[in-house]
């Protein structure tokens, strides 16, 4: 018997009967239904505790009491003053929605489960309710017919059930004739419960794992040493190059930075893989670092002020090693915190150059200021300048389409790279359909701290309108897998995929340039970086590598 | 309920304004009040424009919904990404004027039982558009009321909007778009379920009061043919500041000039604010240059990190173990 933490629990016909019927009570009447598999469970007080949190606590979701300190209301309004000041789009997105609704059923939350509260314009009105009752005349004066009302602890349950109930996309505010984004609400949102110590063990757990050891996953410095030397191994075994593995080099030229899912989950792995291959055959001067071993940043799930925490060792390392410039891989929250948010948190890096590929001498200038640049727009530059010996065809046998994934796509707009990039190293290509990519791309349902099982409910919902595209391009054209550039996508994909389009897989974009590379000095390539024979390609018993090394692509 | 409530108050209003009319009581109904309402919305849209300003903008942080300015030989999306503050400044434009983003919209519907779709939704769009529009024409054909003589601008856009030279006095086109545009935005407020469930008074109440506004305006111009003279006299007079109140004006002015009062009055306090706000929204008008242009945060703090430093010290004889190079030797015993 499956639990309700594994996708077998939920039968697709049963999650399928979205009912998108308003109840008869209004929304300010309904309590919320805290089910089993829609929410996450709470941060465990010593995690709370390695980044000075307050009101450390165990407590438990379904407690009647949620131990909130004393004064919590006070605490709460003070937020909001204090945020109405510091924030403009707090407060302009407090005042001017029209509640015109056509944010409505934009939001995957929404389309996958019907409840109200998931309408983004709903959402933000968990919040603007209690905004109008301290901080408007009108809601002072006529309370709840100006649609205000106190601040209880049922709105505080209500707040954590649906703050993290949204992954942050943005995918509301593209629609929005005032742009409001309900991801800034929520973000502000999730900071006011946070302080009175409301935080998920998904979100709290990393974030005391990055502020230590650099990483969400606690790897230690020679844990990632072994890691990457156990990929080096996968790697000669599939292509016959040694490849070197730089850590903590100073004076390198360049300093790399990943999320560190690459470094131990399935299939992102192969990404990294797919990194240190590219890197060697380029021969650039780079280096990994230990210190900065995470691009990924759940500070921004938790507050402004643990963003810029978690993400001060970036620069601090690059000028410590004594790097030119830095190079992001693939990650999607981590952009967002890199392009909008790093240079104004801790810049200003003047102590780099403006980052020039050492290759082609292409000058990134859009980047002159923050010194990064992300993987895309460097390979995207080497395919131009025709830096890469590619054979196309070592891909054949696989039909990709391309998830955008919400925060390169809406908080960056990196739209052509990818597909560039994809479309020179794989010849069976399809976009899905165009409501469902670029800047309207859906999320997987996972991010933003959302991504963990106890939830799994919720992202299979929230993993619909992007399974559902899947699906149909699956159907029309034989779609066998699907690229994000995205360390969370890769995990959450997977099971999203697996659900609503069973036999489609995940991969990252750089896995699929490494097999198609062609590498000097390469052995006969017979197995891709899954160590999966690749179909066409004769297997000699030369390298004594059978078939049964791995399960085969299915087609 | 909300509908109600939102109804009978425009209703109440509305006959007050008649009543004030009927009564006689020209001066507080056609002077003080439309003054003070004027005051307030003035006064009121200020204060709020300001509040929003004093609010900082810690982050730069555009929605993109194009293309980013990146490779030289990549097609940039200057408008729906933009990447210099005059770009942005377009895509304000195309916002502010023709509501770009509500162009955007699509209704969602799970077909077969299991199969999301998405299909082009312009009612909305298309609604907001006529009423805002005829809106704005209807205002700028109101200054005839209040100027001597009358602007240029003013005649040419009355005439172009009464050519179709229907009835007499002329039918407005934007008489007809107005009343057409506020009625399916209440037809949709009512009828969309998602709409309904989260729609205040606050929602239905300036419906209500531009339906109003609007009809009444139709019924002196069209059914009760208005002491036009009167009208003027009262309204130049009270844009000159020397107010005089005729006699002989019909009470159903008095509900109209009412409701506009109300309407001015009500503005500042309202999600009608969005007119300004649109304009100060940092998702749209900011231009998505972060990592060419450094943004400031106007109250940047210094937080506490986790150095470099004790991140070694916590590690260094792992580190050592592993191969990885240290600032610091271990230390000997
Ligand atoms: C710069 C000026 C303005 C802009 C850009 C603007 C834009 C918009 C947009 C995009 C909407 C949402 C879609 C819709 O319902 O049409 C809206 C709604 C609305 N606007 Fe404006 N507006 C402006 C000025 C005004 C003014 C002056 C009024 C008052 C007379 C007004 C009254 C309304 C009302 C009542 C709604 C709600 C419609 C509904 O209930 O669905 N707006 N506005
Ligand atoms: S689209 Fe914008 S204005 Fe309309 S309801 Fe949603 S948040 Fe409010
Ligand atoms: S940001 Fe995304 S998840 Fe959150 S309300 Fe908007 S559409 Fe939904």
């Amino acid at each position: 018997m499956s639990k309700f933490d594994e996708p077998d629990y939920y039968k697709q016909d049963e999650l399928l009967q979205i009912d998108t019927k308003p109840p008869k009570t209004s929304w300010m009447d309904t309590p919320v239904d805290f089910r089993k598999g829609t929410y996450i469970y709470p941060g465990k007080a010593k995690n709370l505790k390695v980044v000075d949190l307050p009101n450390p606590r165990e407590w438990a979701v379904e407690d009647i009491d949620w131990s909130l300190p004393e004064d919590w209301q006070r605490i709460v309004l003070e937020g909001m003053a204090d945020r109405l000041v510091k924030y403009r789009s707090f407060k302009v997105f407090m005042d001017t929605c029209v509640r015109c609704g056509a944010c409505a059923d934009k939001c995957h939350f929404f389309l996958g489960s019907g409840d109200p509260k998931n309408m983004p314009v709903l959402r933000a009105e968990l919040l603007r309710s209690i905004y109008r009752k301290d901080f408007t005349a009108m809601g002072k004066i006529f309370g709840t017919m100006a649609g205000a009302r106190p601040l209880t602890e049922d709105v505080i349950k209500e707040w954590f059930y649906y703050f993290f109930q949204c992954t942050e996309c943005r995918r509301c505010s593209v629609f929005c004739p005032y742009g409001i984004d309900t991801a800034e609400i929520t973000m502000i949102g999730r900071e006011l419960i946070g302080l009175l110590g409301l935080y998920v063990n998904w979100v709290i757990e990393p974030v005391a794992n990055c502020f230590r050891f650099g990483n969400h996953l606690a790897i230690q410095p020679h844990g990632l040493v072994d890691t990457l030397e156990f990929m080096a191994d996968d790697i000669e075994d599939a292509t016959g190059i040694k490849v070197d593995i730089p850590i903590n080099k100073k004076g390198a030229e360049i300093l790399f930075v990943t999320p560190s899912g690459d470094f131990v989950a399935d299939p992102g792995i192969y990404t990294c893989m797919g990194y240190m291959l590219l890197f060697q055959e380029l021969g650039i001067d780079y280096t990994w670092s230990t210190y900065a071993s995470d691009g990924g940043n759940f500070g921004l799930f938790t507050s402004h002020e643990m963003m810029k925490r978690l993400n001060a060792k970036i620069y601090a390392d690059a000028e410590r090693l004594g790097v030119k410039w830095v190079l992001g891989g693939e990650c999607g929250h981590m952009w967002r915190v890199i392009h909008q948010y790093m240079d104004t948190l801790n810049g200003p890096a003047d102590f780099l150059e403006i980052p020039k590929s050492p290759i082609t001498g292409t000058e990134f200038k859009h980047a002159r200021s923050t010194k990064m640049i992300h993987l895309m727009e460097f390979v995207a530059d080497l395919i131009r300048h025709d830096k890469l010996n590619l054979d196309k065809s070592r891909n054949d046998h696989i039909n990709v389409t391309f998830h955008d994934s919400c925060n390169p796509a809406r908080a960056m707009g990196i739209f052509e790279e990818p597909r560039y990039v994809i479309r020179n190293v794989c010849n069976n290509f399809h976009d899905m359909p165009e409501n469902t990519i670029r800047e309207q791309t859906f999320c997987c349902g996972g991010g933003a701290g959302l991504g963990t099982d106890e939830n799994m409910e919720m992202r299979l919902r929230g993993g619909l309108p992007r399974g559902s595209a899947v699906r149909h391009v699956q159907d029309k054209y034989g779609v066998n897998q699907l690229a994000a550039m995205c360390a969370i996508d890769r995990a959450t994909l997977v099971t999203v995929c697996d659900y609503w389009a069973p036999g489609v897989q995940v991969t990252g974009i750089t896995e699929l340039v490494a097999n198609a590379m062609v590498f000097t000095g390469e052995k006969k390539r017979t197995h891709n970086l899954r160590l999966e024979p690749i179909p066409g390609m004769d297997i000699d018993d030369d390298d004594g590598m059978g078939a049964e090394e791995g399960a085969s692509l299915d087609e | 309920m909300n509908i109600l409530v939102a109804l009978a108050a425009v209703a109440g209003l509305f006959v007050v304004g008649m009543l004030g009319g009927v009564l006689g009581l020209g001066w507080i109904f056609g002077v003080i009040i439309p003054s003070l309402a004027l005051l307030l919305f003035v006064g009121g849209m200020v204060a709020k424009v300001m509040g929003w300003s004093k609010s900082a903008v810690p982050f730069r942080i555009p929605t993109s919904c194009g293309q980013q300015k990146s490779l030289n030989w990549i097609p940039h999306s200057r408008l729906e990404n933009p990447h210099t503050p005059l770009q942005a400044a377009g895509r304000m434009v195309l916002e502010v004027l023709f509501f770009r983003s509500l162009l955007r919209n699509t209704r969602a519907e799970l077909v077969d039982g299991r199969r999301l779709v998405y299909r082009t939704d312009h009612l909305l769009w298309l609604a907001g558009m006529l009423m805002h529009w005829s809106f704005l024409v209807i205002v700028i054909r109101h200054f005839r009321l209040m100027m001597n003589p009358v602007p240029g601008f003013v005649s040419f856009i009355e005439a172009t909007d009464g050519f179709l030279e229907i009835g007499l006095p002329v039918v407005f086109i934007t008489t007809l778009t107005f009343l057409l545009g506020v009625s399916i935005l209440l037809y949709r407020r009512l009828t969309d379920p998602q709409v309904r469930y989260i729609s205040l008074i606050g929602d239905y109440f300036p419906l209500f009061l531009l339906l109003g506004i609007g009809l009444s305006g139709v019924w002196m111009r069209h059914l009760d043919k208005v002491d036009i003279a009167g009208i003027k006299e009262l309204m130049v007079g009270l844009f000159h500041f020397s107010p005089v109140v005729p006699d002989g004006i019909s009470p159903v002015f008095y509900g109209h000039l009412f409701l506009v009062s109300m309407l001015l009055a009500y503005f500042p306090f309202s999600k009608l604010t969005h007119m300004a706000g649109v304009f100060l929204s940092p998702t749209r008008n900011m231009a998505n240059n972060n990592r060419a242009v450094r943004h400031v945060n106007p109250w940047d703090y210094p937080v506490k990190v986790h150095t470099y430093e004790e991140y070694e010290d916590e590690l260094r004889e792992k580190m050592v173990g592993a191969g990885i190079p240290v600032d610091k030797p271990l230390e000997k015993e």
